[in-house]
């Protein structure tokens, strides 16, 4: 176990656990968009940042990728913090202006959009936080999905910005994206996302649409579980 | 031989002479390019199967990077620096010409599949400015008259080859 001081309280935490979990555990509220715990951490939108203070130097840190230390101040509230993270947002809200939870985000933070900052108008509503891509990689492992190009032309699709063929339709990355930038219809029998359509499998007990069959064929490819065991929905298995 | 299976084949001894190596990725596409040109699309989805990477991270890399194009690309790629100090000796001035002399804009490429144009941001070399380099020769303290000479010099050994 690692004693540090976050904002003043003392805290206890598990070895290698990072600062954003020992905050959260003791009430402390740091907000994040990438930091999901169905994927690993990459600090992409640096909203989590924190002062931490060892010896006589302070510094800035992403708390989600930091690990707790034996005698580390942590500060989420100074003013040099709440400085940085009103920066990180109102970019973010310049690259995103369309983006709900930006925009509630901003509310709660108390910044406005900048006029030094032109907004963006063709990137719809994605931080590149890369999220979607790693828990395609990562969860459902099919690696779909991936990033393009770079610098302000960078953007999150399928390769050759076609439709992808291992795509299983899962719609992974659509839980995952905090800002919601990744669109899936749903209309009875058909999903539709990254451009593909994708067949719906009925369950057979309950005969509601549960799942894409692309996804539930990937499945009992990977686990050897027979088709029509997984024919069956969540809730009437 | 038809087209594509003649990139599949090329594709697939590039890969074989890396000896299958995940981590040579960008030496392997480097190879295809100096192959093709440019990177075909058949070429980067073999790559991606042979390597065992996913297209899509394969495409990641082929987009990042400057030098590799998903476009075919002419026989002679010709990079005006817009570097500083060949901005300041009238790099845009030469690449008014270059776009007038090809008659395409930078990452353009010509009907005749002769001549593409890129502008790049320092080549190293700015004691020569304004620098042109085409394909892996550089010409130095390029002026208009030069620009003329260059290219009419390249379109007849084209034409004569």
């Amino acid at each position: 176990m690692v004693n540090l001081i976050i904002d003043g309280k003392n805290v206890t935490a598990k070895k290698d656990t990072m600062v954003l979990e020992a905050a959260r555990s003791a009430g402390v509220d740091i907000p994040t968009l990438c930091a999901h715990e169905a994927v690993s951490r990459a600090g992409s939108c640096r909203l989590c940042v924190v002062e931490i203070k060892k010896g006589n130097r302070t510094r800035i840190v992403t708390s989600c990728l930091y690990p707790v230390e034996e005698g580390l101040i942590v500060n989420t509230k100074t003013e040099r913090v709440l400085n940085v993270r009103r920066l990180v947002l109102e970019l973010l809200l310049a690259r995103c202006p369309r983006s709900e939870v930006l925009q509630n985000l901003a509310k709660e933070l108390g910044v406005d959009p900048q006029p030094r900052f032109l907004p963006d108008t063709d990137k719809g509503k994605c931080i590149l936080c890369r999220s979607c891509v790693r828990v395609c990689e990562e969860v459902v492992g099919v690696s779909a999905i991936g990033m393009s190009a770079r610098g302000s032309h960078k953007t999150v699709g399928t390769p050759f910005k076609e439709t992808s063929s291992v795509c299983i339709g899962c719609g992974a990355c659509v839980y995952v994206c905090p800002t919601g930038h990744i669109v899936m219809q749903s209309t009875g029998d058909k999903r539709k996302i990254w451009k593909r359509t994708f067949k719906m499998q009925t369950c057979e007990k309950c005969g509601k649409y549960f799942a894409p069959v692309d996804q539930l064929k990937f499945i009992s490819k990977k686990t050897g579980v027979p088709y029509n065991e997984l024919a069956v929905c969540t809730e009437c298995r | 031989m038809s087209k594509v299976s003649d990139t599949k084949l090329k594709t697939k001894q590039i890969v074989k002479k890396h000896r299958g190596d995940k981590s040579a990725l960008i030496a392997v596409l480097q190879d295809i390019q100096e192959a093709f040109n440019y990177l075909p699309k058949d070429a980067l989805t073999v790559t991606g199967k042979a390597l065992g990477i996913p297209i899509s991270r394969v495409y990641e890399v082929a987009t990042f990077y400057n030098a590799f194009s998903l476009k075919p690309r002419g026989e002679h790629i010709v990079k005006i620096c817009m570097g500083t100090a060949c901005h300041v000796r009238g790099a845009s001035a030469i690449q008014d010409k270059m776009e007038r002399t090809l008659c395409i804009k930078p990452g353009e490429t010509t009907a005749d599949k002769k001549f593409s144009l890129e502008t790049v941001n320092c080549v190293g070399a700015c004691a020569l400015g304004p620098v042109v380099v085409i394909d892996t020769e550089y010409h130095g303290q390029v002026t208009m008259a030069k620009v003329d000479k260059i290219i009419g010099k390249l379109k007849e050994g084209a034409q004569q080859s």
